[in-house]
């Protein structure tokens, strides 16, 4: 089966490969470090000082606002064709595109809220 | 039809072969293509919980120890485990298929599909025991 979905639109296509691409190198490790691994005591999570320290960074609040923006944008073209080709939905191909870049959109403004 | 096209609302019934909604399950290769879509639901999943841990963060001390109690639950602990798994395969297949996307070459010689999955396997390595470190060493 052909890898990258056609899509009409070069841009949100671009969002998606670049939210693809970085959540490959990072999100695996983040989240087995946060949601496993210091959870279930294997090792022990850094203090709130040097975690606000390192996170509260100006570059890396930069960093978090595009991983966390493109994530969804990533989610939002992927889940996009996978509610089109996999529940056969493509007659509200207007309402779920709507609702998935609008979602990312929004979501990409919270996190610009809550991070800054 | 082009899926973009406008309905009009009468027209006379033509004959249309219905897709039935799981007509996925049927072979392995189109339940691992599926599984591969979804992971983009536990990749944006992540962003949510990301999020969080800003908020908490900016929030002070307290809400932020709130915040790692809270991931301690059994039950979160098991959902990021199965957000784990989608998130390894997201990568795994993202970085097969990169030869596919990315395509180099120099002068005449096409850089191989082996040397570009393979450098992308070792940046995501190098990376991940970059993060690993800075977060064990506080």
């Amino acid at each position: 089966m052909s890898a990258m979905k056609k899509s009409n639109d070069p841009f949100w296509w671009t969002l998606f490969g670049a939210g693809g691409a970085m959540t490959a190198m990072l999100v695996p490790m983040l989240l087995f470090l946060i949601g496993v691994a210091t959870p279930l005591g294997w090792i022990e999570g850094p203090s709130y000082a040097s975690v606000s320290q390192v996170m509260l960074h100006p570059l890396t609040k930069i960093a978090a606002f595009f991983l966390i923006s493109l994530s969804l944008f990533h989610w939002a073209h992927r889940f996009r064709f996978t509610l089109y080709d996999g529940l056969q939905l493509k007659h509200l191909f207007q309402l779920i595109a709507v609702i998935c870049y609008g979602g990312a959109v929004a979501g990409s403004l919270v996190a610009a809220y809550v991070i800054w | 039809m082009d899926s973009s096209s406008e309905y009009s609302l009468h027209h006379p019934k033509w004959h249309r072969h219905r897709t039935p909604i799981f007509w996925w399950v049927k072979r392995w290769v189109y339940i691992c293509f599926i599984g591969r879509e979804m992971t983009s639901v536990a990749v944006a999943y992540c962003a949510v919980l990301l999020t969080m841990v800003y908020r908490a963060l900016q929030s002070g001390p307290e809400a932020y120890a709130a915040l790692m109690s809270l991931l301690s639950h059994p039950a979160i602990i098991v959902l990021h485990v199965f957000a784990l798994l989608a998130v390894l395969y997201h990568s795994i297949t993202w970085f097969n298929l990169s030869p596919k996307a990315m395509v180099f070459r120099l002068g005449r010689w096409r850089v191989p599909d082996l040397m570009i999955s393979g450098g992308n396997y070792a940046a995501w390595l190098l990376i991940s025991g970059v993060i690993a470190w800075a977060y064990a060493t506080g």
